[in-house]
């Protein structure tokens, strides 16, 4: 198990490492000028123009701009605007020159906003959308079944951003079943933390807990099918036990392989989320961002993106292994 | 059909339709091992060698692991040999590239084991049988269809159910439709890998029969690879007995069965469960093995049965016994161990 | 279900009263359950073991499908006493495998209707709710299925579901329940069980797998073990130690035994009792002796000439012509009749409009059989026996 953990720490490190490059390739290599592009068309003069390139160093090697970028993330550096020496402390994900911070000040806050919302949406799918998709899976042809998943394609048939806005609409301002939504951290009040982010969750879990609750019913009408199912009911097991302990353990395997593709798309959901809701998550800060150009925290939201999504197919990954032994031991 | 019947000519005995010899297939895997991983090598089967003559049936027996289905895929070339030679006619086709090996596959035709996976499902019976027709160009455009009639009555099927789909026959049906599929390119040698073992009992005898037939009247020779010492003894006139990737014994069936020499065999004959027993015949003696064979990835040293061989002594550690002739045995039979000596009172009614 | 005194669910065993050799003192007189079962209504059920553990009669299961309604069994009656090893025998689609699934209960309540009785040690099982069920299910009955890679959890350790088997019917500590574990996997003969505890089945050879299951169904002592073709996915030399080691446990416990086979050569070797079902019937019940030895239903004879032995030399093989029929539409009279090659034998069409009882062969024995022929006997000494040497 211990060999397994760290055989997959390793691979996961390695794809951050590869996000970094990728990520520094894309902005500073790409044909577009980011010196340019901060500057932007009017009133860049050429001596604003040279200011800026010499500022975010990019008048210095591509190579020698990686090592430095790099550098920073683990030992801090120090950016130089108009004359003021700006520190910016490890881990260093550059300097936005357009509201003159460093980047990693601008995300600190955000970051958990953006986890907290993603990982609410992954408890909800994962225990609201499969214990729907069980429960019509051991009840499969009869009457609850087929209301449950008919109701769940109605459900995800409608695009999530019209749910997303109705919901949002009608059930917290026009008729206030359901809290506002709003971030407090949770060190400073779990409640309100809970209460704030709650609609959220739900607009951004209702429309995936109906995939899920299909896919997991798929998978747990074929696990209840297998022989050591009628093995557990041989042995004198309630069907309780045989359901939600033998069968649900199996059944899980093939969700949580798709949970673990899914997260790439839960984080574009919660771009959306946050928008709808004005949470100061990383997703309206990238937003913002890309309106304004500001390069250094477009590439750092992304960086810590590909972070956050590293680390949780990393869960997945080491979850997966607890579930099915055979994944460690082969 | 009648056009295609061979004459097994007597003086072609001599020489041999299909050899095999040394034949080897090991697969490479990876396994986890601390935080690198290790290269290993599944022995599937390592130097096994036979003659095939025309006509005749050799029957490969054994249990699972010994590789007796991977000495059929070989022959056939659905997979390539790591090492050794397959002599067709005198052809090496063991690393023949497959443009080359092309006119082969037709005369080296295999039926599976199970018949409901070795059809595709969304393709009629027709369609399934004129496929290699049309591939190997075996007939005029226009005519295939009388010769998939002609095949399906060969086999014992309905001709005009040559519209149906696979999921509309039975097991036995469609084990016969994958005999006319090979029937089809009228080839000289059938591998059939466990073709009757998915099969209800009275089923099985008729298939048997089947391929019995074919045997008689169109001369067609098979390499008949099962796990059932009945359905083999039934079917074939010389046989191989394979453990862990090695033939341990091999001779002609009355031999094998009624003289066998290698204690692998002796144990295997000795466990077939047999109607005889309740026969009024006295019970066979037991010899029952102890546990699993070993796994093919590092199989035991010198003698592979060793470790189950109640016979065993050192040098059946250090020296790999080869498949030679031995003392007591009749012409052709050959076994490969250091203390062979024939049982005979193995089988309770041996007539 | 009263009072049963219909021939059929008359055991074979009152043919074996003077066969049967005690043993360990132990007087093995074989009765007539319907016998012991009226007995056992006005007395407490007998200790020593001889009456009838199992009794099933008249039992019938139907499956409402799309097409109609199928009976995957029909009218089936047995019984298997204590020590004893009744095997079922018939090819896919006889209802073999469905009766056993019964008498466990295993099938799915809303789609299955069964009728007739089921009675373990007096107590009847039809009717019952899945609770009481449930109490009944791997404590006095334990099944063995046919494919221990399948029919094991593939993600849970061998030892976790052996325990889980005992507690379900013990309430122990897991410690208790481990120790007992270890025992019994020390009894089926698993080499170091300790080891083999904590391993998952996929660790475990084939052999092995089925010890295991062996193990995981005897945890708890059952009084009657159903093993569903219990070597059919083994080995040759691997099935000879599992058919052995089923043996051999049947002696130290004394269970009943029902064993559900397509190969007689497994029913050769470990039956007592035999009886052969097709197309959802019954058609021959009596003593292995009787039913190997001296078919008298052309089905099984068709059966043993349909057999590639080892040590028979019988050239040319005898299969029984066409296909078993479909359940939804079972040919009239005689199930077999279609393919029965004797069929023209029997004056009229009686074969083809009436179904036969199940009848006794000869006037005192408890063998029976389910034909209209009148001269079995000669015709099988005379054409069949000779055929399979």
């Amino acid at each position: 198990m211990l060999y397994f953990v760290a055989r997959r720490l390793f691979s996961a490190l390695s794809v951050v490492l590869a996000t970094l490059v990728v990520t520094f390739a894309l902005f500073f290599i790409a044909p577009t000028d980011p010196a340019a592009a901060i500057c932007g068309e009017r009133n860049c003069t050429q001596e604003r123009y040279n200011d800026i390139r010499e500022n975010l160093h990019l008048d210095r090697p591509k190579v020698q701009q990686f090592a430095e970028y790099t550098a920073g993330i683990f030992a801090g550096r120090t950016f130089e605007t108009s004359g003021v020496v700006q520190d910016c402390k490890a881990p260093c994900l550059g300097f936005s020159f357009k509201s003159n911070r460093p980047v990693t000040e601008m995300l600190a806050s955000r970051i958990p906003v953006t986890v907290s919302l993603v990982a609410g949406y992954s408890v909800l799918v994962l225990t609201i959308g499969v214990f729907v998709g069980s429960m019509a899976a051991k009840r499969r042809g009869t009457t609850a079944d087929r209301v449950l998943m008919s109701s769940t394609l109605v459900l995800s048939s409608i695009p999530y951003y019209i749910v997303a806005l109705m919901i949002s609409l009608y059930l917290t301002i026009l008729y206030p079943i359901l809290p506002r939504g709003g971030y407090t951290p949770l060190s400073e009040s779990p409640g309100k933390w809970f209460a704030g982010l709650l609609t959220p969750w739900l607009v951004l879990g209702i429309y995936s807990c109906t995939q899920y609750a299909r896919y997991s019913r798929g998978s747990m009408v074929e696990t209840l099918s297998e022989d050591y199912i009628r093995t557990a009911r041989a042995k004198g097991l309630s069907d309780r036990v045989v359901t939600y302990k033998h069968a649900l353990r199996s059944g899980l395997i093939p969700v949580v392989t798709i949970f673990g593709l899914d997260i790439a798309g839960s984080l574009g959901g919660a771009i959306f989320t946050e928008r709808i809701f004005d949470l100061p998550g990383l997703g309206n800060l990238v937003l913002s961002s890309l309106t304004t150009y500001d390069l250094p925290v477009i590439m750092g939201v992304v960086l810590v993106s590909s972070v956050i999504l590293v680390t949780m197919n990393f869960v997945v990954d080491v979850a997966y292994s607890v579930i099915d032994p055979r994944v460690r031991l082969s | 059909m009648s056009d295609t019947v061979r004459t097994v000519d007597a003086g072609t005995a001599s020489s041999p339709l299909l050899s095999v010899r040394d034949l080897k297939m090991h697969f490479p895997i990876k396994e986890a091992a601390g935080l690198g991983r290790t290269r290993k090598v599944v022995q599937a089967v390592d130097g096994v060698s036979f003659d095939l003559r025309p006509g005749a049936s050799l029957g490969l027996v054994g249990e699972s692991g010994c590789g007796k289905s991977t000495t059929g895929r070989m022959i056939t070339r659905l997979l390539t040999p790591t090492s050794g030679q397959i002599l067709f006619k005198g052809t090496d086709i063991a690393r023949m590239k497959e443009k080359e090996l092309r006119p082969f596959r037709r005369e080296l035709q295999i039926v599976f084991q199970d018949p409901y996976s070795s059809l595709n499902p969304r393709q009629t019976v027709s369609n399934i049988i004129s496929t290699p027709l049309r591939v190997h160009n075996l007939v005029p455009r226009g005519q295939e269809l009388a010769r998939v009639q002609e095949l399906l009555e060969r086999v014992g099927l309905n001709p005009e159910h040559h519209n149906r789909y696979p999921n509309e026959f039975s097991g036995g049906q469609r084990q016969r439709i994958g005999i006319a599929r090979a029937l089809a390119v009228e080839p000289e040698v059938i591998i059939a890998d466990e073709p009757v073992s998915a099969l209800d009992v009275s089923i099985q005898a008729q298939v048997m029969n089947l391929l019995e037939d074919l045997r008689r009247d169109l001369g067609i020779a098979f390499v008949f690879i099962a796990h059932d010492l009945g359905v083999v003894r039934h079917f074939c006139d010389e046989v191989a007995v394979m453990y862990l990737g090695k033939i341990v014994e091999q001779g002609p069936r009355e031999q094998i069965y009624s003289a066998p020499q290698h204690p692998y065999t002796q144990a295997l004959l000795s466990a077939a469960p047999d109607l005889g027993t309740i026969r009024g015949v006295p019970p066979k003696e037991r010899i029952r093995l102890v546990g699993d064979v070993p796994s093919p990835i590092d199989p035991p040293s010198g003698c592979r049965f060793r470790t189950r061989c109640w016979k065993a002594e050192d040098i059946c550690a250090t020296q790999e016994p080869p498949l030679t002739p031995k003392s007591k045995s009749g012409p052709g039979h050959r076994a490969a161990c250091h203390f062979a000596e024939p049982k005979v009172d193995l089988t309770a009614a041996t007539a | 279900m009263t009072a049963p005194a219909n021939d059929a669910s008359k055991g074979p065993q009152d043919a074996m009263v003077d066969t049967v050799p005690s043993e360990g003192g132990v007087t093995r007189e074989q009765r007539n359950p319907a016998v012991a079962s009226r007995e056992r209504r006005t007395t407490a059920m007998s200790p020593s073991g001889e009456t009838p553990y199992l009794v099933v009669e008249d039992l019938t299961v139907q499956f409402p499908t799309a097409d109609g309604l199928v009976s995957a069994v029909n009218g089936l009656s047995y019984s298997v006493p204590l020590g004893r090893t009744l095997s079922i025998v018939g090819e896919s689609g006889s209802g073999k495998s469905v009766s056993s699934m019964a008498v466990m209960g295993l099938h799915d309540r809303k789609r299955t209707r069964i009728s007739g009785s089921i009675r373990l040690g007096g107590d009847e099982l039809v009717g019952l709710s899945e609770n009481e069920l449930m109490k009944v299910r791997g404590d006095a009955v334990a099944m063995v299925f046919q494919d221990p890679q399948s029919s094991l959890h593939p993600l849970y350790t061998v030892g976790n579901q052996i325990t889980e088997a005992y507690r379900v019917h013990h309430k122990v500590s897991k410690d208790v329940a481990k120790k007992r574990a270890l025992e019994m996997l020390d009894l089926v003969g698993i080499p170091n069980p300790i080891r083999r505890f904590k391993q998952y089945p996929h660790e475990f050879s084939g052999g092995m797998r089925q010890r295991a299951m062996i193990a995981m169904g005897l945890v708890n002592d059952p009084k009657l073990v159903i093993a569903d073709e219990p070597t059919t996915a083994l080995d040759v030399t691997v099935q000879a130690q599992i058919l052995d080691l089923l043996n051999n446990l049947q002696k130290e416990f004394g269970s009943a035994i029902v064993l559900i086979t397509h190969d007689l050569g497994v029913v050769a070797e470990m039956a007592d009792d035999v009886l052969v079902m097709y197309a959802g019937r019954c058609v021959e019940y009596g003593t292995a002796e009787d039913v190997l030895a001296r078919p008298r239903m052309p089905y099984t004879w068709g059966l043993l000439e349909s057999i590639p032995t080892v040590s028979a030399a019988n050239e040319r093989l005898r299969p029984i012509k066409g296909l078993p029929p479909s359940l939804l539409s079972l040919p009239g009279g005689c199930s077999f009749n279609p393919r029965c090659p004797y069929a023209d034998r029997v004056k009229g069409e009686r074969c083809t409009t009436d179904l036969p009882d199940l009848l006794r062969v000869d006037g005192a024995g408890a063998h029976t059989s389910r034909c209209h022929l009148h001269d079995k006997a000669s015709i099988y000494e005379a054409e069949v026996a000779p055929r399979l040497g």
